[in-house]
């Protein structure tokens, strides 16, 4: 196919400029920042432009993966160093090299303390972002999974806010308790299929006695990453401690872990489990989007609002995973992609008055439409793509999401749609807060509007969105064909187990 | 007629053994009256000390060829103790590097100090190619004799002497558990030697081994948990962790425990290797608690030598995982998980010797607040080692791990891993506070900035094998599974 080794480079050229800050920048404080924002920002605009090769190379007529790699590691327990993308992961790893040189620009200013130590933070978590999307590898797609943990525990608990230390821990402590878990089944994987190989892994097919204790292992990872309702209160905290930047990340890229997971390893491994487990997947996700949609309404800090309302995106996103429809799991996919913009915007919106007021109370703030009004556009795109506008991303995926819902389960998808509607109470009650009214507050009276840097940020995320929303085709294109193998799959080995005998679970 | 020994296998004990006496009269014979005369005695001693160590370990991988007895069956060399004794000398080594500058300010510089150093690592050398209880026990007491000292090695501090006086009665009575143990198979059996053991173990029937011996090999077993330091056996080692020089405790934590865990998978493996269902429920409750205190009883400690004493009870807990497993792939999950042990000690010793303020030792954990300000390249070093040590991928701790616990899934061990990794859990906490401590607080009392050039270097090389391990890590993983697999020949 390709010799040409364009995922290893993706993943780890932010690591060349990495040893490009470590190495070649001296100078005083000032200069150092300076140089160091510079090089952080080339190296990962520059992956991004070398990730378009995937996006214009992508091969959309078939479900296999494509750009694979593979060296021998440790061959001796069955790693190889392997590498490659499919339908399913393609479009994540343009989301991660999208976002990162968003973050690292929305991070020019806000940032002054240790910019060097940020930049390289950023950097690192480049590398491992794309390496778990790109990994082909059981070990390899697990050491890139929790390595993001290293970095997401320096930028949350140096740059922070008030709290930030008890948030970057209860972050580490309650992801790294879910993914020890599936260290342990993935070890017994290997015992039992011989191999770390993600490709053969994906056709082996486990007896249904012991998928079933592999699937609540991996369940204990994902369900925490992705969050799920209720190990999900690591990330209201996490969210509202975080700096700017860490947020959208954070929403923008690791919350797809978890959903990615699913359906790269749930799903096609353990089909007879997921069968078992899709009611208590459809009740804790109902819970997550009625239950956190509650608390969002309830919220006065702008970004922990923000944070429960992608717990409740994300409930859409296992529905629509654990349909086994192709509109379910498409409807997944792109739900998370689209909330992956739509979010990070949001969370950027937030670090623009921030940066400015440095408060993120909805209190503070009340008619910013009168001094703000490309501000105030810009939030109303985003607040209504998030409550899922016709039009915007965000209505394609919770459509395609409800539409497989329906197909399986009429309860499930009414209740969901419940979500749509509270969805948009909270959105819309948080919006005329912060911008319609008077504009009474002494302090707001001298606050200005989007410059020039602020706009470059947000101009390609709109562009996405409506994009996404008003031709979601060049999009699903990509999705269509894994999806469909997927479920081809997954439907085969269930015909072919005969469906999972209760009885021999508990033996 | 008395016919000549082979003393070939023995070659790197042999030249051991006569640079620790030429080292010895050479340092007697130098004037040490005055304090600088010392002082220059003691470096010169010191390097040749490390010098030797490198030539043993050179003579060792140069003449190390098949399995060998010799001593009338006494002493064995083969691969497995080829590996875990290149890790003991690489040990003892970095231990008398990284105490260099330490002894000086600490006015404890006198030559004696490498020479006992020298004189324990041959006891462990001597440990781990032990092929009868006999020896076995030589070794042991000529390792812990030298410990103690070098424990009370600072004569004027008291908690210097507390810490040598607490550790050999403590040692002592491990020694007569041991021995007692011994004693006991020895009259059940007849025999001390590990091959005959191997034996009549195996053939022991269907009735199996009788009662005294298994009491004996508990007792064995009391006394080799005693050694590395394993729960409900490790009472001693916070203590004397805190109390020893900190050169002399980043020592203690490396060299005797690989030596002490390297024995004890010798003796369990091999000549008790049939009785594994009678050892292995005792490994792994050990392992257990071992792992549980360890992970429990470091959140709340405030000295930072002392959290290390109970990381490296909890590491001890991980590494006997790998023994309670029982096969070859768990043994060599231990040597590569002691391996990275190793590295990863040594650099947090020595970053705990960069702690000074006013030219005084600090032990405190609050002491480190905001490092990364004032030692940037130490902070940075220091994460990394606390990362490894939470098993955090893709650091070098992580596949310590991975190697332990796939030997114990492999064994069908799932409680023993599953608390494994939970208490890792718990592990990562306070490992994480170092970080936090470093990086997320503001120093209010900087530490002095005067390191020795030795030490920086010390711990970037360990910091950059840390990091890179993953990129080359053949080396390890290779020679530890040829050592694994000479403990089960045939």
């Amino acid at each position: 196919m390709n010799s040409f080794p364009i995922l290893s480079l993706l993943t780890f050229l932010p690591i060349v400029g990495v040893v490009f800050i470590l190495l070649i920048i001296r100078g005083d404080e000032q200069v150092v920042a300076k140089n160091a924002r510079a090089v952080a920002l080339w190296t990962s605009g520059f992956n991004f432009l070398l990730s378009l090769f995937l996006w214009f190379k992508f091969d959309t007529t078939t479900a296999a993966f494509q750009f694979v790699e593979r060296i021998d590691w440790m061959p001796e327990i069955g790693l190889s160093y392997a590498m490659g993308v499919d339908g399913i992961s393609v479009l994540f790893v343009l989301l991660t090299t999208l976002l990162t040189p968003i973050c690292i620009l929305s991070s020019w200013t806000a940032i002054q303390n240790r910019v060097k130590e940020y930049m390289i933070s950023f950097l690192i978590l480049e590398t491992f972002m794309v390496g778990m999307f790109v990994a082909l590898d059981l070990v390899v797609f697990y050491i890139f999974f929790e390595a993001v943990l290293i970095p997401m525990f320096i930028i949350i608990g140096v740059w922070g806010g008030g709290r930030r230390i008890y948030a970057a821990f209860k972050l580490f402590l309650y992801t790294l308790l879910g993914s020890v878990l599936m260290l342990l089944a993935i070890l017994a994987i290997y015992f039992e299929a011989g191999t770390m190989d993600i490709v053969q892994l994906l056709k082996y097919p486990f007896p249904p006695a012991m998928q079933v204790w592999l699937w609540l292992a991996f369940f204990a990872s994902f369900a925490v990453k992705i969050p799920m309702w209720p190990v999900h209160t690591w990330l209201p905290d996490a969210h509202v401690e975080a700096p700017t930047a860490g947020s959208v990340i954070l929403a923008g890229v690791l919350l797809k872990f978890g959903g990615y997971g699913f359906l790269r390893f749930s799903l096609p491994m353990f089909p007879d489990a997921t069968l078992m487990f899709t009611p208590l997947i459809y009740t804790l996700s109902i819970m997550a989007v009625i239950y956190t949609s509650l608390v969002a309404l309830a919220q006065e800090d702008m970004k922990k609002l923000i944070a429960y309302s992608s717990i409740a995106h994300m409930g859409f996103v296992t529905i629509g995973t654990f349909t086994l429809t192709t509109q379910g799991i498409e409807g997944a996919i792109y739900q998370m992609l689209s909330h992956g913009i739509v979010a990070s915007a949001l969370f950027l919106i937030v670090g623009v008055v921030y940066d400015r007021m440095h408060s993120r109370e909805i209190a503070t703030y009340g008619g910013l439409v009168h001094r703000m009004p490309g501000y105030s556009l810009i939030f109303m795109v985003f607040m209504l793509a998030s409550v899922g506008l016709p039009g915007t991303g965000g209505f394609v995926g919770e459509f395609l999401v409800l539409l497989g819902a329906y197909q399986v389960n009429s309860w499930v998808a009414a209740l969901a749609a419940t979500g749509v509607i509270l969805g948009a109470a909270y959105m819309l009650y948080m919006y005329r807060r912060i911008i319609f009214g008077q504009l009474t507050k002494e302090n707001l009276m001298k606050i200005t509007d989007l410059n020039s840097r602020e706009w470059a940020i947000f101009a390609p995320l709109i562009i996405l969105t409506l994009w996404m929303g008003l031709y979601p085709s060049s999009f699903l294109d990509f999705i269509h064909v894994s999806v469909v193998n997927l479920i081809d799959q997954v439907q085969a080995a269930q015909a072919a187990s005969g469906g999972l005998d209760l009885a021999t679970v508990g033996q | 007629m008395a016919v000549m020994p082979n003393l070939l296998p023995a070659l790197p004990e042999l030249f051991l053994t006569l640079v620790i006496l030429s080292l010895l009269m050479f340092g007697a014979f130098q004037n040490t009256d005055s304090d600088n005369g010392q002082q220059q005695t003691q470096t010169v001693v010191s390097w040749l000390s490390v010098l030797a160590l490198g030539l043993t370990l050179l003579l060792m991988v140069v003449f190390s060829g098949t399995r060998t007895v010799t001593f009338s069956g006494m002493f064995i060399s083969d691969s497995f103790a080829v590996y875990s004794k290149a890790l003991v000398l690489g040990g003892s080594a970095l231990a008398i590097i990284i105490s260099q500058d330490f002894i000086v300010r600490e006015r404890m510089s006198r030559f004696e100090y490498p020479v006992l150093i020298l004189l324990a690592t041959l006891g462990m050398m001597l440990m781990l190619s032990a092929n009868n209880l006999m020896s076995l026990y030589l070794g042991l007491e000529m390792q812990s004799l030298s410990l103690y000292i070098i424990a009370a090695f600072k004569r004027d501090d008291q908690r210097s002497a507390e810490a040598g006086l607490k550790y050999f009665v403590l040692g002592a009575v491990a020694s007569g558990l041991l021995l007692y143990g011994s004693s006991l198979v020895y009259g059940f059996t007849g025999t001390t030697d590990f091959t005959v053991l191997a034996e009549i173990f195996a053939n022991s029937g269907a009735e199996g081994p009788s009662t005294g011996l298994i009491f004996g090999i508990v007792f064995i077993l009391a006394g080799l948990a005693f050694k590395v330091s394993a729960v409900p056996f490790h009472m001693w080692t916070p203590d004397v962790y805190e109390g020893a020089p900190t050169p002399v405790t980043a020592f203690f934590a490396v060299a005797p425990k690989i030596a002490a865990l390297g024995l004890f998978m010798r003796v369990m493996v091999g000549p008790f290797s049939s009785m594994i269902e009678q050892w292995q429920q005792i490994v792994i409750l050990v392992a257990v608690l071992s792992m549980i205190v360890g992970a429990f009883a470091a959140i709340n400690q405030r000295n930072i030598k002392r959290m290390m004493a109970y990381s490296s009870i909890g590491h001890a807990g991980y590494a006997l995982i790998g023994l309670a497993a029982g096969t070859s792939d768990g043994i060599r999950g231990v040597l590569i998980y002691l391996s990275i042990y190793l590295f990863m000690t040594i650099g947090t010793f020595a970053c705990i010797l960069v702690m000074r303020r006013g030219d005084r030792m600090v032990e405190g954990i609050d002491d480190l607040a905001g490092l990364s300000k004032t030692h940037p390249l130490i902070a940075l070093c220091l994460s990394v080692f606390m990362f490894s040590m939470a098993g955090i991928p893709p650091l070098a701790g992580f596949f310590g791990k991975l190697y332990v616990f796939l030997a114990a899934i492999e064994a069908e061990l799932y409680g023993l891993a599953v608390i494994g990794v939970l208490t890792s859990v718990v592990g990562a906490y306070y490992y994480l506070r170092i970080i936090r401590i470093m990086y997320f607080e503001e120093a209010t009392d900087p530490l002095d900035n005067n390191i020795s050039s030795l030490l920086t270097s010390v711990i970037t090389v360990m910091a950059a094998i840390i990091v890179l391990f993953f990129v080359l890590p053949q080396p390890i993983v290779n020679n530890a599974a040829i050592a694994a697999a000479a403990l089960f020949p045939g």
